[in-house]
């Protein structure tokens, strides 16, 4: 089964190094497979930063999230928490 | 294959691996393995990943501690990066199918990602490429362990590739095994580019980025004619090069054949050809290319990296040693010491806190500030004059009153040395540089009061100009083509030759081969130069008549800029001598 999500990027700082990091390992915690996608482009291994380094998400772009294998719903709820929580980073903070 | 355009500083062309320096100093040793090692090469690279990794994770966890787990979080990010399953497939690809070495395998992925990332054209992301490059170190660093300074102890040929390199750590290259080299930073006349061509190593400088596209052990070709620097080369280019190589030889070893012909043009008009020199051992270089003497002996070796003051008797010894190598009947112009207080790391007493050094407490001005210091070098100058055409030269004097200070300096040591019945040469001749643009326009007055004048084109442009040389980013508008520099340098020629006095020019510009129809049709007769330019400058003279540069220089002077004169100059010097390299 895949599912599959939109998120956008919030953050002015885009989605960087740290939250990218985050994202890997929590991706790595599910046996599931992972994409990430910019619309528009080759979709890049969710579990690999180097991949995700590739994606040039600043603020203001989306992405989707897409799942494949077991736990899918569940790796896809916690992956999309990231974004919703702007990566944990108070807004006026951010710089 | 991928070309880069820089400076020119020290011509000749060399071929080789390149040898990449960076402030961590890791140095790759070789590109490439045999097909029986390669098993082997994995098993370091995973030992080398698992230990870059733990380095991060340990990193992690000090700055979380330190400072919070949002800044320690960045070396988990490089941990990750280290442990990408993607990143590790990539490098043992390099490696089993390429044959690589590790090392040269992870500079080469580590480098082709970073680059991607610099290329993103998002000020936020593409600075992460330094995070990889991070990484890249942190990973070369278990692989071949750090080897301190990299330059030193080298033990097979290599092109040296580097943001940077110190005056220092240029004057301490060895030739044997340095083929060449080339820089991100520096400009035309730094000490850098001055010491290449003192070494006769073919150097690019001024490259701009240049670092993030090479590993070490990539096939570098380094033009020191054009100022080309050549990636990684196709076998077409490579072969171009190699019969380039074999000609440069060849016009060299033509020129080598004029050692003894004198600088006289063909309607025999005689110039004096001079070298500019630094050691003592540079002597023989102005020897073996027939310089009519030294036209610019530079002082501050002896005052560099020492704990105290040179004393008289060591300055003597250095001054005597260059007299005995280039005989007594050729002049010797020595330069008093022409350094800033923040070079005189052992005087802690006139350590300054300046805001601008050049502009500020150096040179001459110093000397006139630490008497004691001045009066030795005087000494010892004024000692060896009696054994041969020894000549005093002030530089950096920038008022009339300096000068007259330092002519008084210089009869009190006189007078000091007559006392204790001490010979010296009583007739010595004293110069005075020209090199700030106050005394240029006082140059008719400054004659009055000196046997010659040396136009130390280098600072003068700088001062003129108002660029730092050095400076990448206003580097292009030092020119020694500018129309303010020639007006000045006709003003003092002019100046010089009605009050009857000696007019040389010992900056970078008397060696470049653009200028020499424009100094000489200025009305030069001196020019004073790196030794090894003596030879070419002198086939440009030998090969024009005085009127044909009479009018080149006259045309010269009434362009509006730079490029204008340099584009005529540079169409003047081929038409005259098609063979020689002008940039």
């Amino acid at each position: 089964m895949t599912i599959r999500q939109t998120v956008a990027i919030s953050n002015p700082n885009g989605f960087h190094m740290r939250p990218m990091a985050a994202f890997v390992e929590t991706a790595n915690r599910f046996p599931c497979g992972v994409t990430v996608t910019r619309p528009g482009k080759d979709p890049v291994n969710g579990k690999s930063m180097l991949g995700l380094l590739g994606l040039n998400a600043p603020q203001g772009t989306e992405l989707v999230i897409e799942i494949t294998g077991p736990r899918a719903a569940e790796a896809l709820q916690a992956l999309v928490l990231i974004f919703q929580r702007n990566f944990d980073e108070e807004p006026e903070a951010t710089r | 294959m991928e070309i880069k355009r820089g400076i020119p500083v020290s011509p000749g062309v060399a071929i080789g691996p390149a040898l990449v320096v960076d402030t961590e100093g890791v140095r790759i040793p070789r590109r490439n393995v045999d097909k029986a090692q390669v098993s082997l090469e994995i098993q370091r690279l995973q030992t080398a990943l698992a230990a870059a990794g733990a380095d991060a994770r340990a990193n992690q966890q000090a700055i979380s501690d330190k400072l919070g787990e949002k800044y320690g979080a960045i070396f988990a990010a490089h941990a990750m990066l280290i442990e990408d399953p993607e990143l590790v497939r990539e490098i043992e690809l390099l490696i089993t199918q390429k044959l690589h070495a590790a090392e040269y395998a992870v500079s080469r992925t580590m480098r082709r990602h970073a680059k991607a990332l610099a290329s993103l054209n998002q000020p936020i992301f593409s600075q992460r490429s330094s995070d990889l490059i991070d990484i890249e170190k942190s990973v070369l660093a278990h692989l071949v362990g750090r080897t301190g300074d990299p330059l030193q102890g080298l033990q097979e040929p290599a092109v040296i590739l580097a943001h940077d390199l110190t005056p220092s750590q240029t004057a301490n290259l060895d030739p044997k095994y340095v083929y060449a080299f080339a820089t991100e930073a520096g400009g035309k006349a730094s000490h850098t580019a001055i010491m290449a061509g003192v070494l006769e190593i073919p150097a690019v400088v001024g490259l701009g980025r240049l670092l993030m596209d090479v590993s070490g052990g990539d096939e570098v070709i380094v033009d020191g004619n054009r100022g080309v620097v050549i990636l990684n080369p196709d076998e077409e280019t490579r072969e171009r090069y190699l019969v380039l190589q074999k000609q440069f030889g060849t016009f060299a070893k033509r020129l080598d054949e004029l050692r003894d012909l004198p600088a006289e043009t063909k309607d025999g008009t005689r110039a004096v050809l001079l070298g500019n020199i630094e050691f003592p051992q540079e002597s023989d270089h102005c020897n073996d290319r027939g310089a009519d003497g030294v036209g610019l002996y530079r002082t501050e070796f002896l005052y560099l990296n020492k704990t105290e003051d040179p004393n008289e008797s060591e300055q003597y010894e250095a001054y005597m040693s260059v007299l005995r190598a280039i005989g007594s009947k050729k002049p010797v112009v020595i330069r008093t010491l022409d350094l800033g207080a923040d070079k005189l790391f052992h005087r802690s007493d006139i350590q300054l806190d300046e805001k601008n050094p050049v502009l500020g407490m150096r040179s001459v001005r110093l000397c006139l500030r630490n008497l004691a210091l001045f009066k030795t070098q005087l000494r010892a100058i004024l000692r060896a004059s009696f054994h041969g055409d020894v000549r005093i030269m002030f530089p950096m004097v920038s008022t009339l009153m300096e000068l007259r200070q330092c002519k008084m300096i210089l009869a009190d040591v006189k007078e000091e040395l007559d006392e204790e019945r001490i010979d010296f040469n009583r007739k010595i001749l004293i110069g005075t540089m020209i090199e700030v643009p106050s005394v240029a326009l006082m140059a008719a007055e400054m004659a009055k009061e000196v046997n010659f004048f040396s136009i130390g084109t280098n600072d003068l442009i700088q001062y003129t100009l108002a660029a730092d040389r050095t400076n990448e980013h206003v580097a292009s508008l030092y020119n020694a083509g500018d129309p303010s520099v020639l007006r000045l340098i006709d003003h003092v020629i002019r100046a010089a030759g009605k009050q009857g006095i000696e007019v040389c020019v010992c900056g970078e510009m008397s060696g470049d081969p653009i200028y020499t129809i424009l100094l000489l049709g200025l009305g030069l007769r001196q020019l004073s130069m790196t030794p090894q330019n003596i030879p070419e400058i002198k086939k440009i003279i030998r090969s024009i008549n005085i009127e044909e540069a009479n009018q080149a220089a006259q045309e010269a002077l009434r362009f509006e800029t730079a490029r204008e004169v340099n584009n005529y100059l540079r169409e003047q010097t081929r038409r005259i001598l098609p063979e020689v390299v002008v940039n």
